[in-house]
């Protein structure tokens, strides 16, 4: 379907934007990720809302986590989450294979620094949906390997 | 038909009120926020008594000598507050489920709205006229 291409080019557009943007007031260089992922916040809590309208009840943490990893992250992306896991204490780790908004950039180590400012904006939807659903939480992103990530 | 109408936020302050018979509206405030220690005793009653997978609709709170009262949790704990008319006793529980369900869709749709930033009250004529509808629908 057309519209994965879609989003993907927006969103690299996004980042290009953003930082064209900053480099040329040459004053806040550190907030672009910032404001990327504010508005992944906010774009988060509209599509959860709109996604557990018709789902039932979660019971706990973990139906959340699942819910992100397989309904969630289907509905954006295309594809489930390849791994998850947990210290039972709070900490969730979601691994992906095959990051679609990294796919296009590299198979290996090449643009590896510029990874980060990609996964701004997705770090900040899964922060705005958990808000939505009732959970404070810090999301980073870590990227060892393209196109896989944490 | 419904007098009242309360949308209310997680942190269980109001989002929205709207009754019919306006002279009266403190006796209707007052019975919705009554109304949330109820709907936070079946929330929490959920998860130890019944697993019960698709409810987010909690049916009638508690009925009181002229009317009955309603209630509808979503996955993002904004609770739907409905004080119904009891003598209008044709009302059944499909037509309450149902206007839930609007109320539900309008909600989504104030989400998506960028100009609203989720927490303040909810001003928006969409809404409003849904509700309006459904407040004299069943008159």
């Amino acid at each position: 379907m057309a519209d994965e291409a879609l989003f993907l080019l927006l969103h690299s557009e996004m980042v290009a934007g953003l930082y064209r943007a900053a480099e040329q007031s040459e004053g806040e260089n550190g907030r672009c990720t910032t404001k990327l992922e504010s508005m992944g916040f906010r774009v988060g809590q509209g599509l959860i809302e709109r996604f557990t309208k018709d789902t039932a009840r979660f019971k706990d943490e973990l139906d959340i986590m699942k819910f992100i990893c397989k309904d969630f992250w289907t509905t954006v992306f295309k594809k489930q989450i390849d791994n998850l896991r947990t210290n039972h204490q709070g900490i969730y780790v979601l691994q992906d294979n095959k990051f679609r908004l990294l796919t296009q950039m590299s198979a290996g180590k090449q643009y590896l620094e510029h990874a980060p400012k990609y996964l701004a904006f997705t770090c900040g939807l899964i922060r705005g949906g958990l808000s939505n659903l009732g959970i404070k939480s810090i999301v980073t992103a870590e990227v060892s390997s393209m196109p896989a990530c944490k | 038909m419904a007098v009242c109408i309360a949308v209310i936020a997680k942190e269980n302050y109001p989002l929205y009120i709207r009754s019919i018979p306006t002279e009266n509206e403190l006796k209707f405030h007052y019975t919705v926020h009554t109304s949330l220690d109820v709907v936070d005793e079946k929330i929490s009653a959920m998860g130890k008594a019944l697993v019960d997978q698709r409810e987010l609709y909690l049916g009638l709170l508690y009925p009181t000598e002229d009317y009955k009262v309603y209630g509808y949790v979503t996955n993002s704990k904004v609770k739907f507050v409905m004080v119904v008319d009891s003598s209008n006793t044709a009302l059944r529980d499909n037509e309450i489920r149902s206007m839930f369900r609007k109320l539900h869709n309008s909600y989504t749709d104030i989400m998506c709205n960028p100009f609203y930033n989720p927490g303040d009250r909810i001003h928006s004529r969409a809404f409003d006229t849904m509700v309006n509808s459904m407040m004299m629908q069943v008159c």
